[in-house]
């Protein structure tokens, strides 16, 4: 089996912030369903922490490409 | 060689890599070799598009913020809006206190410089998002860092500032000697760092995206055997999806810059606890 060892770490990297970003919506929605009024407050707390939890599985695509695997 | 890697490449096909962002210098450019090294000199697309992108901003700002009538016209109308909305709810929720407007004018450039730069990923003939040469992201981190770190400094003073930025409050004793190292590690030499890797990495993931759909769409209609056609044009469908997210993930991507560097400032420039 082929492949580039730079992807699965890219797959591991990815765990993390796939639930960092679900749990930060998931407060979100709870929020917004509590409280509709408050959404518009809610919404940039929650775009800043997807953006912060986003950027580490974007560095790890980024990484990924860029530097130079040992296999391939 | 990797097998599959073999495979794809005995059929034609190159997946495209970091290398496809290294754009020619316009002309050819002039070369000259130092330390055994070759290097081009030249005008390169990116260096156009960055410069471009200042113009257009300060163009369009200067001529929405000609007229200066009560009564706005629609291009004042526009300059106004997106003006305010940097001024109220990026500087002065987040930074607030008496003097948040010292900083509106680097967030408002910066905000509506990147913005720009990104959107280049989208508009045709152009498509190329200045900010996947992480070169060109380095200098605004850099320039974010000596911003957020001098305005504490002329805040509270050189130890002062130090102290506010390192010493947590509220802790004193051993753990100190763990947590003083880490947070100064963490607020002073890791966020420009932070900063321009989003950005940058953001635009580069998105722009090889792109490519990779539109060059295995190509190779797939045009280079594989007709039975494959459907896969085709799934591809190009796909890369027409994906670009509509990519002018999403390009405002949020200036968006969140802004929002981070406001952010930056206003931790610096807080009162002591």
């Amino acid at each position: 089996m082929g492949g580039s060892l730079n992807m699965i770490g890219y797959g591991l990297a990815a765990i993390g912030p796939g639930i960092g970003i679900g749990l930060i919506f998931a407060a979100y929605i709870n929020g917004v369903a509590r409280q509709p009024e408050a959404q518009s407050r809610l919404q940039s707390i929650a775009i800043l922490g997807f953006a912060l939890a986003e950027a580490l599985a974007i560095i790890g695509i980024a990484l990924a490409f860029v530097l130079k695997g040992s296999n391939t | 060689m990797t097998y599959a890697a073999a495979a794809v490449r005995s059929e034609g096909f190159t997946p495209p890599g970091p290398g496809d962002f290294d754009l020619p210098a316009i002309g050819g450019g002039s070369h000259f070799e130092l330390f055994g090294q070759t290097f081009v000199l030249g005008v390169t697309k990116p260096m156009l598009q960055i410069v471009l992108a200042a113009v257009i901003v300060g163009a369009f700002f200067w001529v929405a913020s000609r007229q200066r009538a009560m009564v706005p016209g629609k291009m004042q109308f526009i300059g106004e809006g997106a003006y305010g909305f940097v001024r109220n709810s990026l500087a002065r929720d987040i930074i607030g206190g008496r003097d948040y407007r010292t900083y509106v004018p680097y967030l408002f450039t910066l905000f509506f410089f990147i913005l720009v730069n990104n959107l280049f990923a989208t508009v045709p003939f152009i498509q190329f998002p200045t900010f996947s040469r992480s070169g060109m992201v380095y200098g605004l981190a850099i320039l974010s860092w000596v911003i957020y770190n001098g305005a504490g400094i002329k805040r509270h003073g050189f130890v002062g500032y130090l102290k506010l930025q390192t010493v947590p409050p509220g802790i004193s004793g051993p753990m100190l000697l763990l947590l003083v190292p880490l947070e100064f590690m963490s607020n002073i030499l890791v966020r420009p760092v932070t900063l321009a890797l989003r950005l940058f990495a953001n635009m580069f993931a998105g722009h090889l995206l792109l490519i990779l759909f539109a060059l295995g769409g190509e190779y797939i209609l045009f280079e594989m055997s007709a039975v494959y056609a459907p896969v085709g044009i799934l591809a190009w469908a796909m890369f027409v999806a994906v670009a509509f997210l990519e002018i999403l993930i390009q405002f949020l991507q200036a968006y969140v810059f802004v929002l981070l560097n406001a952010m930056y400032i206003s931790g610096a420039v807080a009162d002591e606890h």
